[in-house]
Formats: C-alpha cells, structure tokens, sequence
C-alpha cells in the first residue's frame, strides 16, 4: 500500500497474479475451516504458519494460533518442555513474520501474548529489538514493544535513558530517541531518583546535548520538541499562580444613580459604573485550575457572606477546570437618588487555602538558575543565527526573549524585548512563508502584550462612546482595531473592559474573550469570523447586550473549524433538555444549530449581521425568534 | 493547477470492488470492510453513492457481523472493532443505520472497555488508542455513548498525552499523526477537546507540511497522502489549520492522482489504492475543493450524514 512504483499492468502479469490468487483463495479458505471447526493438528496449525509468514496482517489467522496454543496446553499440562517448545515455536513464527512486515500490529501483540505466558528472556527480547530497530530506528512498534519489555522486565529507567543516549550519539536524527529520552528524563524527575533530584543538575546537560543536534543541522526537526520541552521544564512553575483578578484593588466601584455624574474624568481602570445591584468577581489564573470554592477562596467582603458564594469556572463543554473563575456579588439594596461609591481594598480583597498562591514578585523558587539558564540560550541562539540565518534559530530566540521578558515580571524598570520579538516574528513570516500564519498569531499576541503592557498605553485607545455629556457617565470604549490582529490573548489585562473595538482585524476566533465579564458591547465587525461556533466565548458574557459581527465570513465555509470547541450534540456538551428529547428540532434547528445553540439564552438587545453569506430573511426572522429581547438589527428598529 | 479527475476516481473504486479476483484484492480480503468504507465514503463526496447497489452492500455487510454483535473484516473472519467501526459508518452513508440492532453491537463494544478507561480491538487483548476512537465514535453514531464510562475513556486517551502535545498508541508511546487523529477525534466527540494544548499541538501539527507542500506523520519523515486526512482533520479539530499552506497541500493531493487509470497514492508516481483515494478526496474536502460535499473532522463522513444522525424529527 505505501511506496510502490505506479506501473501498468501487463496482461501477462494479470494472469501470474490470478493465478497467485486463485492459490491463495483456496489456502485462505481451508484456513478458515480449520478454525471454525477447531481444528488444531500439526498440518493445520502448519497452514496458519505459511499464510501468516507471508502476509501477517491476516488477523483471524493470530486468533487461531492463540486457541491453537490454549489447545495444546491444556493437553499438556505438566510437561514444561513441550510447553517451552510450543511457545518457542510462536517466537520463531512471530520473528518471520515481523521480517516480512516489521510495522505488523498482529505480530507484535502475538508476541507480548506469548511473552504474557511467562516465556522468554530480557536478553533475547533486547537481541531481537536490536535487530529491527537497526533495520529501522524509527520504527514505533519497536520502540512500544521496548518499553513493554523495559518496564514488565524491571530494567532501570537509567539503563534505558543511557540506551537513547547511545542511539543519539549514533545518529541524531532520531525523534524516537528524543522522545523516549524525554519520557524517561520526567519520570527520573518526578520520582526524584538519586541522580535526578534536581533539575537544576539535570537540565544544562540536557541543552548541551541537544544544542549538538540543532546546531549541526538546524532543519532537522528532531531536536526542535526536546528543546522546546527543555525551555518549559525551565520557566514552569507547577502549583497555579493567580495572575489577575477583577475588581482590581485600589479601585472604586460607582452604582450608578439617578442623576448622572457631571465632569467626572474618571479612568477606566479605576473607576466602574455599575448600572445594576450585582457585578462579577473574576479571577484569572496562568493555568486552567479546578476547585475553586468557597472553602478554597475566602473574600473578605462587608456586603456578602463568603460561604453563601457560588463559583463558575468559565469553560465550555464539559470542563470542570478553567483558567477563569467567576462569582456574582450583591450590592445593597437602598436609596438609588445618589451615586454611591464603594472602594475595593489596596490589599487583594481575596486570600486562599492552600490550593492556590497569589503571585508574588520574583519569588519563583529556584529564580536564579531559571533566569541564568534562559540568559545562556539566549546567548547560545543570538551566536547560532550569526552564523546560519535559520527559522529554528529565530523562533527559539523569540520564545527565549518572551520567557525572559515574562520571568522579569513586573515589567517596572525592565527593558522589554517585544519591538526585537516583533521583527523576529516579521523575518519567519518572510523566511518560512509556509507558515505564516502561525508567525503572523504569534506576532498579535505578542503585539498586545506591548499594547496592553502599561496604562498609558491603554489609555490612549480609551474612547468615550460619542462627546454627548449625557454618556459621560457611561462606559469607556476600548478600542483595538485595525491592528491586523490574528489572534487575542493579555487577557488578564483587560479584565476591566466594558465596550470593546476589534473591528477591521483579521480574526477567525475570539477563544478567551470569555475572561472579561464586564463586556457590554463587542465590535467584531469586519474580520474573518467563519462560523458561529466561532463566538463560543460569547455565550458566557451574561452582561452583553449590543454585538455587532457584520462583514464577517459567516455561511461562506462549507468547513467549520471551530465546531468541536463549542458545546453541541455532536460533542455531546449540552443541557439535559436536550439529551432528553425535550427540544423540538424544527426545520430552523435543522438549519440553523450553530446560530441556535451560541445565541439562545443571550440578552441582546442590539445586532448587527449584515455582510455574511449567512443573512436573508429566512435567517433574519429566525433571529428574531431566537433573540426575544431584540431591539435594533442591523440599525434597524424591531416592532 | 492541476485538477481533480472526479470521474476517472469513481470508475477506479468502482472497478476495485468488482475486481475481486486480483492478487492484491485476495491478501487484503480480511479487511474489505475497511475498503467499503473507504471507497463508499469517497463516492459520497464525490455525490456519486449511488453508482453502486445498496442493497447488496447491505447484505453483504449483515453477514459480516458475529453472534457477539461486533463485525468482522469480511465473511468467516473474525470480529474486530476496526471493522465494527466501518460497518457502522457505511450504514449510516445509506441512512440504514436504524436496520442494526443497536444494543448488541453496543454491547460488543461495551464489553471492550477496560478497567483503566482503555479498550481492547476484541477479545485477545490489544490495547491502542485507536480502539478508544473507534468505540466513543461508534456508539456516538448509534446515540449509545452513556453506555460507556466516558470518563474514565478519557482520562486513558489523556494518559497518552506527550510532552511534544501530541499522542501515542498507549501511555508513553510516541506521537503519530494518526494515533494525534484518533484521539483528538475521541475527545472532540466526547466534548473534551480542553484536555488539548492546541499551541503546542498546533505547532508540532502543522510543522508536518514539508516543502513540496505534502504532510508527513511525525519529524522527518517522508510526505504521505493519507496524512492529508490524520493531520489535516487534527488541526481542524482544534482551529489551526490555518497554520499549514492549503493551497501547496492541494497541489501535492492533485499531484498525487493517477490521470489516466484514477485513484490517488501515497506519493507522486506511486501504485495507487482505495485507502490513499479516500484521504486524498477527504483531505481535498477539508480544504474545501470546490465540488465536494463537505466531510467531518472528527466523525469522517459527510457533514450532512452527521447532522442527519443527531438532527433529524425523532
């Protein structure tokens, strides 16, 4: 099936393979009796042996051996020589076989049966992986059977790891070998084994190893994965830290009150106009964290209970871990004629058990030999690209930069190397235009954290809705368009954001927007939006009202590449009232389900759609069906 | 660029399922219902299921299947979920899915389901991530998922997770785009994609399109048609398709036809066969070649089969 010359078939070769066939039929179908029949004799069991050294595939004849062999043991019980020399004889048949096809699945299992029957020796069965994985080193059926072999025959982690050590050094080349090295390394590092307590030890010898395949050949993708594990293994910390959280201390929360506020120059970030009695309470985390409750999380809060706090964790389809964690606090009900001003602690109103830490500055433990580590790829890479102008070298240069700028956090007196990472990313688009745009979402995340770096810098994309003095008091929109951003991330920055711009980008997901709770209104017009499984994120904005996705690609992909992100019956993630029949699945569901299952349950009450393959009046009435607060579509007013 | 020689592909697979009698029609008799999945689905996007008989399609695949319920890969063989899978699937081309007696075929796959959430290809004992795809897409074809301890299924598919992001056939093994497919596959329709760092994974995926524009299944490797559908579909799945070069991929599947005689191979000038003339078209859906109906990532039948499956008036 693989690597066969295409040649046409002569009609004097057509006879030879009918013939060769013919021969084979009849082999193939005595077999097939003797096995519905249990037919064990010698002869029989011959038969499976020759239709089985030629063409091991054939499964059915690997299921017959095995009761051929139950047969023959039961029959001799007591005798341990007949025993070794039946299942012997199944090695023997199982190593033709392999030479005849060494990627046979069959054989191979046949094997780890026999071995399961307590046979064999650790020296035989390395004597004949030496074999097969010197014909071929990357053969992945080899290296399982190894590592069954390995771990069912007790040989030490540190006896294999010296083996892919040995099979590098051989020739580099070898992604099995990295593989398995990585493995080994992790699990010598997780039990702490003598020799590998800490990674400090461990790891710069590891990064000169691999520093040897990369910089020899740096097309070779072989060492690419092992050094990228390398640099995580580096700058991980393992326990959940607490990146950001909403409100944030030091801030004042204003309900809003009858009259509006006159000549309030109120910054966004400091100040948050609430125009009902509940607001949210976010807490974004630098990794998908589960748990969260109110025995684990304690907010120190003169207006609700701790216990009485329920948590959500903002995730889709069946997740019970998120990086984003929410709860809803009450405001006090009372006189609404004055605004009232609730100021949030300068010390974070929230503290934890043990479970989760509030990230501290600096105090990774261990920061000095992280910070060192990263310091000395970083030379090595600059030296690397001096020489050879490759896309290895830049892109490890650019994630070595953005480790280095991430470890220095706070950014307060740091020198941040985001313009040189920018350019980095410009020269891979250039250098490797096969993947541009995996450089070019690389680029938007890393042009945001720029963007989102200080407030300044946020504040100079802060605009009022329009100049009226009526809307002084309403909302700052960010706006963060035109920015050809591919990709979103920073999130944790921007928890505090009601109205948000994105419009005349170049999106094709919104994945993480669900992190900021406050979203009132979404500009998404003018991107490159594929399918509403895309908006995703949007069904747990439970404060949105106006969303506006106009000119976006909506109905013209027959492909949807973001259907299994979003909860649907296909990936088995929504409510019970489904599972349970209860939905009636109109011609509209028929038509429409992705639109259904993102739109139902939102409050809109603004949207606009205009410029998708998607939208006529079929699809327009069913929006309105869908969406019953709906006031305003495509500006125009709803009765 | 080249074209794709829709008609000259039909004819070809129709030609293989007549040719019963040919050497290699003969070694490969055991899996023959992989085949007609294979060639059957390939008509279908290419809307031309209809060139051959269902009805004895059918009737041959009914006696395909064993008194434990499951199926073999042809008359007299012997059950397996691989061909179980296909059966399923290729009934469900033809809207026939309801002619099986659920339960038992569920069952047979139930009873495959090991303590650790792993499963077994049939009663001696191979375990692969293949078969955990094979058993959470079929008895989600047959709405009989809940029958299964899902979680713990993915807690095992998980348990396969490596450190390059992607997965092997079972706990340590190493990545392969096709073992990558059959797990993200698994979990996308368990509603557990979550479980995948698609970065990480997104960029060992897409690292798979070498310069002729072709895919490979794991680091330097040779370029293969077939991973037009494993990797192609995996990076769909989790939203960075974007990160390969569609249209040199489409070249490379293009390049890969047999002009003359139809069907599509492994590589460029290579023998063609059924297998490689599915994830050719497969793949060519994915990238949305015009003139074929669409097919899904993670079910890998045509949309339209799997929204009739889980939308139709009950």
């Amino acid at each position: 099936m693989h690597g066969r010359p295409r040649k046409p078939l002569k009609p004097e070769d057509a006879a030879a393979s009918a013939a060769k066939a013919e021969k084979l039929r009849v082999l193939q179908s005595q077999f097939l009796h003797n096995h519905h029949n249990h037919i064990y004799s010698k002869e029989a069991v011959e038969l499976s042996t020759k239709l089985l050294e030629t063409n091991p595939e054939l499964y059915t004849a690997w299921n017959y051996r095995k009761l051929a062999v139950q047969h023959k043991l039961t029959e001799n019980d007591s005798d341990p020589d007949s025993l070794k020399s039946i299942l012997d004889e199944e090695l023997r048949v199982v190593e033709s076989a392999l030479r005849q096809n060494f990627k046979s699945y069959g054989a191979w299992h046949h094997r780890k049966w026999i071995l399961s029957k307590g046979h064999s020796s650790i020296d035989n069965e390395l004597r004949l992986l030496d074999k097969f994985q010197k014909a071929d080193s990357r053969n992945f059926h080899a290296w399982n059977y190894r590592r069954f072999v390995a771990a069912s025959m007790n040989r030490s982690e540190e006896d294999e790891l010296k083996y892919t050590e040995d099979m590098i050094c051989n020739n580099f080349s070898n992604y099995s070998a990295w593989h398995n090295r990585s493995l080994l390394l992790s699990n010598l590092l997780k039990r702490k084994v003598e020799g590998f307590v800490s990674k400090e030890k461990v790891l710069p010898d590891e990064y000169e190893f691999v520093h040897q395949a990369i910089f020899t050949d740096p097309d070779d993708q072989s060492g690419w994965f092992y050094h990228l594990w390398l640099l995580d293994q580096t700058v991980r910390v393992d326990s959940p830290q607490l990146v950001s959280s909403w409100p944030t201390p030091g801030s004042d929360l204003i309900l809003l009150g009858d009259r509006c506020l006159d000549g309030c120059a109120s910054s966004p970030f400091t100040r948050f106009h609430l125009d009902s009695r509940t607001f949210p309470l976010v807490l974004y985390f630098n990794q998908a964290v589960e748990g969260v409750n109110s025995s684990t999380i304690t907010v120190d809060s003169e207006l609700n209970t701790n216990k009485d706090l329920v948590w959500k964790p903002l995730s889709s389809c069946n997740s019970k871990a998120a990086q984003v964690w929410v709860t809803q606090l009450n405001l006090p009900d009372g006189n609404t004629h004055s605004s009232k001003v609730f100021p949030v602690e300068d010390s974070s109103p929230i503290s934890s058990l043990y479970q989760l830490s509030i990230k501290n500055d600096n105090e990774l433990t261990d920061f000095e030999w992280r910070a060192a580590t990263i310091a000395k790829e970083i030379d090595h890479f600059r030296e690397l690209l001096s020489l050879i102008n490759c896309k290895i070298g830049k892109l490890t240069l650019a994630r070595l930069l953005m480790a280095h700028d991430a470890m220095m956090c706070p950014p307060a007196n740091k020198i941040s190397h985001s313009e040189e990472v920018l350019e980095l990313y410009n020269d891979l688009m250039r250098l490797d235009p096969t993947h541009v745009q995996y450089y070019k979402d690389q680029h938007s995340l890393v042009l945001l954290q720029q963007v989102t770096s200080n407030w300044e810098s946020l504040l100079s994309r802060c605009f009022h809705y329009s100049n009226s003095p009526s809307n002084r008091g309403s909302p700052m929109c960010l706006q963060l368009k035109n920015l050809s951003l591919s990709r979103l991330g920073s999130f944790d920055k921007l928890l505090w954001v009601q109205m948000l711009d994105l419009s005349h980008n170049e999106l094709r997901s919104i994945e993480g927007l669900e992190a900021l709770q406050l979203l009132s209104c979404l500009n998404l017009s003018n991107n490159i939006l594929g399918s509403f499984t895309a908006l995703e994120p949007i069904r747990q904005l439970k404060s949105l009202r106006a969303l506006n996705i106009s000119y976006n690609e909506i109905g013209a992909h027959s492909i949807d590449t973001t259907k299994y992100l979003c909860s649907s019956p296909l990936s088995h993630s929504v409510g019970s009232e489904w599972n349970h029949g209860q939905t009636v699945i109109d011609d509209d569901i028929k038509s429409y389900w992705e639109a259904y299952f993102i739109l139902k349950g939102l409050n809109l009450t603004q949207f606009d759609i205009v410029g998708n393959a998607i939208v006529n009046e079929k699809f327009k009435s069913f929006l309105i069906k869908v969406l019953p607060g709906l006031k305003w579509l495509d500006g125009e007013q709803l009765h | 660029m080249g074209e794709l020689a829709a008609d000259k592909h039909v004819k070809y697979i129709i030609s293989v399922e007549k040719k019963k009698d040919s050497f290699e029609s003969v070694v490969m008799e055991h899996l023959r219902l992989n085949g007609a999945y294979w060639g059957l689905t390939t008509l279908d996007i290419l809307g031309k299921l209809d060139a051959v008989d269902e009805e004895d399609v059918i009737s041959w695949i009914l006696k395909c299947q064993d008194e434990s319920g499951g199926f073999a890969g042809n008359i007299g063989h012997d059950p397996h979920v691989l061909y179980t899978l296909s059966a399923v699937q290729v009934l469900a081309l033809f809207d026939k899915v309801d002619i099986l007696d659920a339960d038992k075929v569920s069952n047979y796959i139930v009873g495959l389901q090991n303590e650790d959430g792993s499963f077994s290809g049939d009663i001696w004992g191979e375990v692969d991530t293949r078969f955990s795809y094979i058993a959470i897409c079929c008895l989600s074809i047959l709405q009989r998922l809940d029958k299964i301890n899902v979680d713990k299924a993915v807690e095992y598919i998980v348990s396969c997770k490596n450190l390059d992001g992607g997965f092997g056939c079972t706990p340590g093994g190493e990545s392969h785009a096709g073992q990558i497919f059959c797990c993200v596959g698994a979990l996308a329709i368990a509603g557990a994609l979550h479980h995948v760092d698609k970065d990480l994974l997104g960029w060992w995926l897409c690292e798979r399109q070498v310069k002729s524009g072709g895919l490979n299944g794991r680091p330097e490797k040779l370029p293969d048609v077939c991973y037009s559908w494993w990797v192609l579909s995996s990076l769909i799945m989790i939203d960075r398709v974007h990160w390969i070069n569609k249209d040199k991929l489409v070249k490379f599947i293009l390049d890969c036809q047999d002009m003359e005689n139809g069907g599509i191979s492994d590589r460029p000038d290579d023998a063609v066969d059924v297998f490689h003339t599915y994830f050719g078209v497969a793949g060519l859906s994915l990238l949305e070649y015009p003139g074929l109906k669409p097919i899904d990532p993670a079910y890998a039948l045509p949309v339209d089969v799997v929204n009739r499956i889980f939308f139709s008036k009950k």
